[in-house]
């Protein structure tokens, strides 16, 4: 039993595919805002299942890990907290049409001149070999970018090290009126700081007592 | 199991290995769920002599059989959706939250070969993982369309987030020590007895380690996703019978997981601490029992800590810790004490 003659490998490629393609789809045609989202959660882990395919999986894992696991959280964070009015968002649409379609078509055309048949085929790209099972792609992987990429590498991490003061710099307003504690000063308060402790006489009310009556009191209980 | 072989064809090899997959993975899970479902029953027990009550002794000799009593009521309960709620999704958020928390043993190791599925970037993987969880936390209290549940799942998603990067940091020192993403080689990489495993040489990083655990796992005293008396019960105050049973399976099973990693890495897994005694399943049966009585012991003992210091703790604190630490490492091991590090 073979369905179209596929290899069971292809089989679940192809499954993958039409899964990934959907949900990419929907990223862009579903109206709610946290649907597009999940969908593009979706799609990451249909790709990184692709990526698993091609025996790549700390790719596959680290796109589950950081687009999945940190990226799209930060994202549907964002999204869940906006009241977005969706008739709003499609306002301005028939208006836009006469640009936007040009230009999207454009990019359309040029995408295909570039990453088309012509340049990516089947004859252009030698099919990936079967590694041993020995094979470890994450050491490989290391082993090249702290070798041949070096500089490269370092240079990722260097802008992206930029990026991240940018954006905490952009963000970064002292508030005046906040209330915030320093935990450091807190903890080295000492009881002598707070707490003073006065030394007095203790003060007691005299009452008068009458005689007579306890002097009966007491006879009453001798009796 | 001839007629199969010839029903699927080519197919056969495949879906060989993956009925015994399944078969495998069952066996994983059933006594996860008897250990989730026991968990519970120590926690009250634990927590109940702590503060000199006896917890339940009804059902059952010595209250034995309440997990399942509590399984058979929540099973008979009606989950109620509520009408405000985004349906789909509403389902989707327990699902979602348990799926990782199973999901990620498919890599641990439970004896020198006897694990599921022996991967190299098996760490990366249980990093994955652990990191979905947190949609169905997300979700839920989206799709609840509940202000409670919805400030729970902000706090909880904020606080899994951040400790996440505390934790990842942590288990990067482990991997310089280990040379391996492999939980396996980390295992017997600390082979030689108790001075050989990596609490010692990492012994910051095993405390950081600890501490995001329990703050990842939302328990006590970083439980403000759930602070009852601020937001009632967090992002599952919608949920009811089952679907609530579900998340709070997700809750334990993670806190297994946390445990079973924490003493993967720092404390030798199935190795003996000395050499006389053979190493064996046992002793990682022990390790991970003794870390979760510290889960329980953590809950009866510390007061909750407010929502900023928890953010504190983990930006401010944990994270440099790590990162000075990792930097330490790094440089002990260009020095003629390095084999103290490996």
């Amino acid at each position: 039993m073979t369905f179209f003659g596929l290899h069971f490998q292809d089989l679940v490629f192809y499954t993958l595919a039409v899964i990934l393609l959907m949900a990419g789809l929907r990223v862009i045609t579903t109206r709610n805002p946290v649907y597009a989202a999940l969908y593009l959660v979706l799609a990451f882990f249909t790709a990184a299942g692709i990526w698993l395919l091609l025996e790549a999986e700390f790719l596959a894992i680290t796109l589950v890990l950081v687009y999945v696991g940190a990226v799209m959280v930060l994202f549907l964070f964002v999204v869940m907290m906006l009241d977005i009015n969706l008739d709003r968002l499609r306002e301005g649409f028939w208006k836009a049409l006469p640009i936007a379609l040009p230009v999207g078509g454009l990019m359309a055309v040029e995408m295909v001149m570039i990453v088309g048949v012509r340049n990516f085929g089947v004859d252009k790209v030698a099919a990936p070999a079967a590694h041993p099972a020995g094979y470890s792609n994450t050491a490989e992987l290391g082993r090249v970018l702290y070798t041949d990429y070096l500089l490269a590498f370092e240079l990722a991490s260097v802008v992206l090290l930029v990026a991240i003061v940018a954006a905490i710099a952009l963000t970064l307003r002292e508030r005046r009126e906040s209330k915030s504690m320093d935990p450091a000063k807190q903890v080295l308060v000492k009881k002598a700081d707070r707490l003073r402790i006065v030394k007095m006489q203790a003060e007691v009310e005299k009452t008068e007592v009458p005689d007579a009556e306890v002097a009966t009191d007491a006879s009453k209980e001798s009796k | 199991m001839e007629w199969l072989s010839n029903l699927f064809g080519s197919y056969w090899p495949a879906v060989e290995i993956t009925g015994w997959t399944l078969i495998k993975i069952v066996a994983i899970v059933v006594p996860l769920m008897g250990a989730v479902a026991y968990l519970t029953l120590a926690e009250r027990k634990v927590i109940g002599y702590m503060q000199v009550r006896i917890g339940p002794n009804r059902v059952g000799y010595f209250g034995l059989l309440q997990p399942l009593a509590d399984g058979i009521k929540l099973l008979f309960k009606e989950v109620i959706l509520p009408t405000a709620s985004n349906k789909t999704l509403f389902l989707l958020g327990p699902v979602l939250a348990i799926a990782p928390a199973f999901a990620a043993w498919a890599v641990v190791p439970f004896d020198m070969n006897l694990v599921l599925a022996d991967i190299d970037a098996g760490l990366l993987y249980i990093l994955a993982m652990t990191s979905v969880a947190v949609y169905g936390v997300i979700i839920a209290g989206w799709a609840s369309n509940s202000k409670y549940a919805f400030l729970g799942s902000l706090r909880s998603a904020a606080q899994i987030v951040s400790y996440e990067i505390a934790m990842g940091f942590a288990l990067v020192g482990v991997l310089m020590c280990a040379n391996s993403l492999n939980l396996g080689k980390i295992v017997m990489g600390q082979s030689g007895g108790l001075l050989h495993w990596y609490f010692l040489p990492l012994f910051p990083l095993f405390i950081v380690y600890f501490i995001s655990a329990v703050a990842e796992t939302n328990r006590a005293p970083f439980d403000v996703a759930e602070g009852e008396s601020e937001i009632v019960a967090g992002f599952h105050v919608e949920y009811s019978g089952m679907a609530f049973a579900v998340f709070f399976l997700a809750e334990y099973a993670n806190m297994i997981l946390v445990s079973m990693l924490a003493a993967l890495m720092f404390l030798g897994g199935w190795l003996s601490p000395v050499s006389f005694i053979p190493d064996s399943f046992l002793w990682l049966l022990a390790k991970v029992g003794f870390l979760l009585f510290l889960f329980l012991w953590f809950r009866a003992t510390f007061p909750r800590y407010r929502y900023d210091q928890i953010m504190r703790l983990g930006w401010k604190v944990f994270i440099p810790i790590t990162i000075v630490w990792i930097v330490f490492i790094g440089g002990m091991m260009q020095t003629p004490w390095a084999h103290l590090f490996h």
